[in-house]
């Protein structure tokens, strides 16, 4: 599904990524956990395609196909999706008629015709109740006045509603308590299947109890530095990233 | 990785060409450019105008002569040579008793180049329509129904001549001949426009519309709007404009009279897209318009503006509350792009007791364009417990173009309340690239945050007009990404 290959990026001219490995199966769920700054943000946003990131050696490749010159909304109309750790509002634009944008923008791309208002109302309906949002929600300006765990259920809302092959969701589990994780969770565990890939990025254990990852990777310094099983996970949660740096120092 | 910076999007804008830039033959009836008396008398009598509205014209033009151009708004441009310009045109042959069918084929085509079939409108949008091409009413629609009902609706020259009582009363009482400089002009030479009369309890049961259009080079447009909703009345009323792109500046001075008697009320609402010149500033439609409502007791008058076009705008729909409790709106909505500069807003007059007004105005600059808001309100002496509520929102698109806001309070009666709100934001590429994210190119991005900016003013608008403008926002600001 996405294969990235000694991928080194920068920012204004500072460099952030410094040769990160990866692949993805489909169906697999890889966890990257890391301290505060390390690069898990700058590494979701170069997949998706921000322009300001730039790509200074390296590849990106979804299902064999190098991205690098496609722009944003073209990888996601190849199915990349990025829940963002910082969901951004746009005033005067609802919830339901931005995903209608989105989703008929993406048809388009496709050749395909709008989706019938009805079918819409109905997936709407659906992935509404899968991750128990109130119809009055989707009215809202989006994410206007949102509080954090309204901003974080509203992208995974999203991704219900546009099925990505690829899903990247960047601590999505901040901000939310543990009755709207269980809810997220579940509503991301639904979705998974043998065909699509999930990307979990987080700090926690406690999203990895519900979303159980395949393969932990810890991102420190722009490199992945360290990869395992669930299990790394655990014993981030025990012992913190410390004795990693140490590691990875020595 | 293309990347899409606000430079490309600054490019992209200033590319955007006026998708209306299209003209057609249309064999037309010039009069010798210039300006005097003659030309006065010679356009009162083309349209077999009686006696006393001569001497109105006269009057006009004695007063314009002696009056200057205003040069307080915040907008730059070489003034208009006023005796190069054709006061009148008319497309040859008018007969009074055509109908739709018998209107030029050509004219016709041009609507619906426009998107505005005339028969479509007729048969889809339960609308009248009276059309205004190169300042000459063609048809007018619906009478019939309308006239079921008492409602008269028809160009302003037919009404001269078949309500001379109605016109003499109202024409220049809410707008006189001097008011301003382009209004004494417009008194001097208007050449059409529409007249529409609701009586005592009515309900105007359809949207009434005008279309105007400048169709003739080096012709300038002078159209007169006198709507008067009598007692208990209710109307809605809708006007749009278009111009073919030309490289010289084309001259559009409108006056726009309403009159809300007593528990009336009036809606009018305009989408402006006057061609706004070329990407480097050159040509476009200098649009100088005054528009003003009378509250009489409980009446109600809402001006709702869309003005996406023209390279200068200097326009002021305003209300003048003299009935007690009645009440002024304004919903404002005034995009630029590339050169254009647009000075607009309000003016609410609070007379009687108990008024209130209500003003939202959304400035989208892009360009190197300069977008202005410019409000007046004032509260009289005897205006006990006036209220007013203002919002001016400004959104930026790139780091060339200028938003300003210049509010006027004028307060002599102290139990007034007025409340005043201003914001101004930019189009973000944080914003712009969740988009993209979600599959949605810069370009429909931009339409979506705009919108959104927009919708308390695009829900104001009628329906069908809601959708009209949507578009016209989206092509005024967009261009094809690469
Ligand atoms: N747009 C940007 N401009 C400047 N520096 C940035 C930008 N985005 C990220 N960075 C820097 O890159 C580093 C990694 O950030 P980020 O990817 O957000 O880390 P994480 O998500 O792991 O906390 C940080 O030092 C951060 O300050
Ligand atoms: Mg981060």
């Amino acid at each position: 599904m996405l294969e990235i290959k000694d991928l080194h990026a920068s920012v204004e001219g500072k460099g952030i990524l410094r040769g990160i490995n990866l692949e993805v199966k489909a169906g697999e769920v890889h966890a990257i956990m890391g301290p505060n700054g390390s690069g898990k943000s700058t590494l979701a946003s170069v997949i998706a395609g921000k322009e300001e990131y730039e790509v200074e050696k390296g590849q990106i490749l979804l299902n064999d196909e190098d991205i690098e010159e496609l722009a944003a909304e073209e990888r996601a109309h190849k199915g990349v999706f990025l829940s963002f750790q910082y969901p951004v509002e746009i005033p005067g634009v609802s919830v339901t008629n931005f995903i209608k944008t989105a989703i008929n923008e993406t048809r388009k791309s496709k050749g395909l015709d709008d989706m019938p208002a009805k079918d819409m109302l109905k997936m709407i309906r659906e992935k509404a109740e899968l991750l128990e949002i109130d119809r009055k929600f989707l009215s809202r300006s989006l994410n206007e006045g949102f509080s954090g765990g309204e901003k974080k259920r509203n992208e995974i809302f999203q991704m219900a509603m546009l099925e990505p092959k690829l899903a990247i969701l960047d601590e999505t589990d901040s901000g939310l308590d543990i009755d709207a994780l269980r809810i997220v969770a579940n509503g991301v565990n639904k979705l998974k299947s043998k065909d699509n890939a999930v990307i979990v990025i987080t700090h926690y254990q406690r999203l990895l109890d519900h979303i159980v990852p395949d393969f932990v990777h810890v991102l420190y310094n722009g490199r992945i530095v360290k990869s395992g099983t669930k299990e790394l996970a655990h014993e981030l949660e025990e012992k913190g990233y410390d004795w990693i740096k140490e590691e990875v120092g020595a | 990785m293309s990347k899409y910076t606000e430079d490309d999007l600054r490019e992209e804008l200033k590319t955007k060409e006026y998708e209306y830039g299209f003209y057609t033959d249309i064999e037309s009836e010039t009069f010798p450019i210039g300006l005097n008396e003659d030309i006065v008398r010679a356009i009162s009598k083309k349209k077999e105008e009686p006696e006393w509205m001569t001497e109105w014209r006269l009057e006009a033009f004695k007063v314009w002569k002696e009056m200057t151009e205003p040069e307080w708004a915040n907008v730059h441009y070489e003034k208009p040579d006023f005796q190069s310009i054709a006061y009148y045109s008319a497309p040859v042959a008018i007969d009074p008793n055509k109908t739709l069918d018998d209107v030029d084929p050509d004219l016709l085509a041009m609507y619906k180049k426009l998107g505005i079939s005339v028969d479509e409108q007729k048969k889809m949008n339960n609308i009248a329509m009276d059309i205004v091409v190169d300042s000459v009413s063609v048809a007018t629609t619906f009478k019939k129904t309308l006239a079921e009902k008492g409602i008269i609706f028809m160009s302003i020259s037919e009404a001269i001549k078949e309500h001379p009582e109605l016109v003499k009363k109202y024409l220049g009482t809410v707008v006189p001949q001097k008011d301003n400089f382009y209004a004494a002009l417009n008194s001097a030479v208007f050449s059409d426009g529409s007249f529409c009369y609701i009586p005592k309890g009515v309900r105007c049961p359809m949207e009434l519309s005008t279309y105007f259009r400048i169709n003739q080079a080096g012709t300038g447009q002078f159209e007169r709007t006198l709507v008067i909703a009598d007692e208990g009345s209710y109307v809605s009323y809708l006007e749009g404009c278009t111009a073919p792109s030309r490289d010289e500046n084309q001259l559009h001075a409108a006056v726009v009279e309403l009159i809300a008697l007593d528990d009336a009320e009036i809606k009018y609402s305009t989408v402006q897209n006057w061609f706004p010149g070329t990407a480097e500033g050159k040509g476009g439609v200098y649009n100088f318009v005054t528009k003003r409502g009378l509250c009489e007791t409980n009446a109600k008058i809402s001006w709702t503006q869309v003005e996406t076009g023209s390279a200068v705008t200097w326009k002021y729909p305003s209300c003048v509350l003299k009935g007690d409790n009645s009440v002024g709106e304004f919903y404002s909505i005034a995009v630029t792009n590339n050169y254009q500069q647009a000075d607009t807003g309000t003016k609410m007059i609070h007379l009687g007791k108990n008024t209130k007004s209500t003003i939202i105005s959304k400035g989208i600059s892009a360009g190197k364009s300069q977008n202005s808001y410019r409000g007046l309100v004032q509260i009289s002496s005897r205006a006990e417990n006036a209220r007013n509520f203002s919002q001016c929102d400004s959104l930026l698109m790139g780091n060339e173009c200028g938003a300003h806001t210049f509010p006027y309070i004028e307060a002599k009666n102290k139990s007034a309340q007025i409340e005043h709100e201003a914001t101004t934001s930019k189009i973000g590429e944080d914003q712009i690239f969740y988009c993209n994210q979600r599959g949605i190119d810069t370009e429909k991005a931009i339409a979506l945050i705009v919108n959104g900016f927009s919708k308390e003013v695009l829900n104001k608008l009628p329906m069908e007009f809601a959708v009209e403008a949507q578009k016209l926002l989206e092509i005024s600001l967009e261009g094809s990404v690469g």
